[in-house]
């Protein structure tokens, strides 16, 4: 660990010296107890999946993969990970098409009432939240008689994804010179060929970034479908590992552990995997 | 309707964006006016301004076209049920029974039977003390503390820590949230093997409050860690060599350079922070809102009183409350971007 000193030390001031060593302690201490804080609660995930006896407490695991044979033996397992699979692709495609769309007319043409579109997006972005709406959301879906369907899922994850994606890609959108397209209507192209072949290969960076970030929100979100889904058959992971551990009596522990370190595994190797080749910051106000 | 915990915070690259993009259209959009009946020929023979090169890309009604499919699903699914949520606060809405078929117009009843509701006033003050403790106290103090200490380091202690943060952060909800559960168990959580003695006390029953703030707190730093990390980087280097020369001690430094050059960040922060605590339902996971609604943040009440009771013309007046605070929170975050824009 390489700390530049905080205090700068007066080689002939005992007083001085000791400030500086005090607060370099401090620091040390103050280090190690956040690390501590966020690794400690963690590190059941590590251990008891992999533990021939999980308990709720931190132990070195007798080593065993049968944990995960459980999860796989089990079908509400195996189901609700392929259902939060199929609920975050779908959701993430059509939220990436509609963008591509979207981002693209917005950014480009004036179309009547476009300044309103955009700060009324941008208000209800801010203001409407899953939370805050679950109870319309519930009745607009059961209205819809997509009560317990897929399909009432993905309409209210998908919309309520966009508006922030939108604005991600707007910007990306905004910063490709429309030279080339220019050129591509000259030569006769159509405005469907030109998103396709000229701006789409060129934003794809702002692609990627929208969804890898609606697949991760998705893949995570817990509320939308532990409000619209009725049969257990239909659940993604995020409930069926809820409705696991909050079951009457004691949680089975080896299928919670191995389970919930297969549902989490995925979002954790995209981060390690953005970070390692991107970079994960807030860059010009995106996170990349 | 996504956030119910993670989601949300990526947001707050939304509506900087959005502002910059506004800032960037704000002039031409009178310009608009102007060249609109230029607009109704196809091909403007001069293109001179901006806004007839952007006629020339791509066509009025193929614009449209591409616009309406994200509209339209924007418009249903996200914008209507906000809007819809007031109509419905204003019926006796109910999922099963007679108000069920014919739900009746209630005026505002159900506003003033939420006021008069001890539960609810005791929810409103939960979830103030949770935004302010774990949110604006909690997530932003450590997030900036580590910010500010990173500044200094290279090296695998600092990437060890990102790491574990940024992790705690995306790991999905329902996991978390047993970890925590697992964590803080009476007998055989780690907290309590951690400490010396034997401890076995139920930290979800006896301090369940606190125990939320603290999940909060580990849940949530990232982000303003991330975005303090990104505040603190805009400071020239320059500035804090002089103060460090003219021999200002680390805290003169912070006071007096530091802060006053990332007050905006701090600012925006806070709003976004706020906003999102406050519209938080992962504590649900973790407590249920128990013990005896000890921890019932207006999230869990909402989904209590309108899917535990079945009172969904009650549950969507709490729901509008929930989104006038939003709207309130909102507003002053959008008036403080506009004001800064006009000092830039």
């Amino acid at each position: 660990m390489k700390v530049t000193s905080a205090v700068r030390v007066e080689d002939n001031d005992p007083a001085g010296t000791i400030k500086a060593v005090l607060s370099r302690v401090g620091l040390y201490v103050f280090t190690v107890f956040i690390g501590l804080f966020f690794a400690v609660p963690m590190l059941w995930l590590l251990s008891a999946p992999f533990d021939a006896s999980p308990g709720l407490g931190v132990s070195w695991p007798s080593f065993t993969l049968d944990n995960f044979r459980g999860v796989f033996e089990n079908p509400r397992a195996v189901t609700s990970l392929w259902n939060s699979l199929f609920l975050s692709v779908v959701s993430t495609v059509l939220v990436v098409i509609a963008c591509a769309f979207a981002g693209y007319a917005l950014s480009r043409v004036r179309i009547p009432g476009r300044n309103l579109i955009l700060y009324s997006l941008m208000l209800f972005s801010a203001v409407v939240s899953g939370t805050a709406t679950m109870v319309p959301t519930f009745l607009l879906i059961y209205e819809l008689g997509l009560i317990n369907t897929h399909t009432g899922v993905i309409l209210i994850l998908t919309g309520g994804m966009l508006p922030t994606a939108l604005f991600i890609l707007k910007d990306f959108m905004d910063s490709v010179p429309r030279s080339y397209e220019e050129s591509a209507q000259v030569a006769g192209a159509s405005s469907f060929q030109i998103l396709k072949d000229i701006v789409v290969p060129v934003v794809r960076p702002g692609l990627a970034v929208i969804a890898v970030w609606a697949l991760v929100n998705i893949w995570g979100d817990f509320l939308t479908p532990f409000i619209l889904l009725r049969s257990a058959e239909l659940y993604p992971a995020a409930v069926v590992i809820y409705n696991f551990y909050n079951e009457a009596g004691d949680p089975n522990l080896s299928l919670v552990s191995a389970f919930a370190f297969l549902y989490s595994i995925p979002v954790v190797l995209m981060y390690l995997f953005v970070n390692a080749r991107y970079g994960f910051r807030f860059h010009g106000g995106i996170k990349r | 309707m996504t956030n119910d915990d993670g989601r949300h915070r990526d947001e707050a690259v939304a509506p900087d964006n959005t502002t910059d993009d506004q800032r960037q259209v704000a002039p031409t959009g009178e310009g608009a006016v102007q060249a609109a009946p230029a607009d109704q020929g196809t091909v403007t023979p001069e293109p001179v301004r901006d806004d007839a090169a952007e006629v020339a890309v791509i066509s009025k009604p193929a614009a449209i076209g591409f616009v309406a499919p994200a509209i339209g699903l924007i418009g249903l699914f996200m914008m209507f049920p906000a809007v819809w949520a007031l109509y419905l606060g204003f019926t006796n809405y109910r999922l099963t029974g007679t108000a069920a078929r014919e739900p009746e117009f209630v005026g505002t009843d159900n506003f003033t039977r939420a006021l008069d509701d001890p539960l609810f006033t005791s929810s409103l003050w939960v979830t103030l003390i949770f935004v302010a403790a774990s949110g604006v106290l909690g997530q932003m103090g450590l997030g900036f503390t580590l910010a500010w200490l990173f500044r200094r380091w290279r090296g695998w202690t600092r990437r060890t820590i990102e790491v574990l943060v940024i992790i705690s952060w995306i790991i999905p909800g329902s996991v978390v949230a047993f970890l925590w559960r697992a964590f803080l168990d009476g007998s055989d959580g780690t907290l309590n093997a951690m400490i010396p003695g034997d401890v076995t006390t139920e930290w979800l029953l006896r301090q369940p409050l606190l125990a939320i703030i603290i999940f909060n707190i580990w849940r949530g730093t990232a982000f303003s860690m991330l975005l303090f990390d990104a505040a603190l980087n805009t400071i020239p280097p320059s500035h804090l060599e002089t103060a460090k020369v003219s021999g200002a001690s680390a805290w003169q430094t912070l006071r007096d350079i530091v802060l006053p050059s990332v007050r905006g960040h701090i600012l925006t922060t806070v709003l976004l922070v706020s906003m999102w605590t406050f519209n938080l339902f992962t504590p649900f996971l973790l407590t249920g809102g128990g013990p005896n609604f000890q921890t019932e943040v207006m999230a869990i009440y909402v989904y209590r009183v309108a899917f535990g009771q079945g009172q969904l013309g009650f549950g969507s007046a709490v729901s509008a409350i929930m989104l006038l605070i939003n709207l309130i929170i909102a507003l002053v975050y959008f008036r403080m971007l506009r004001e800064r824009r006009k000092k830039a």
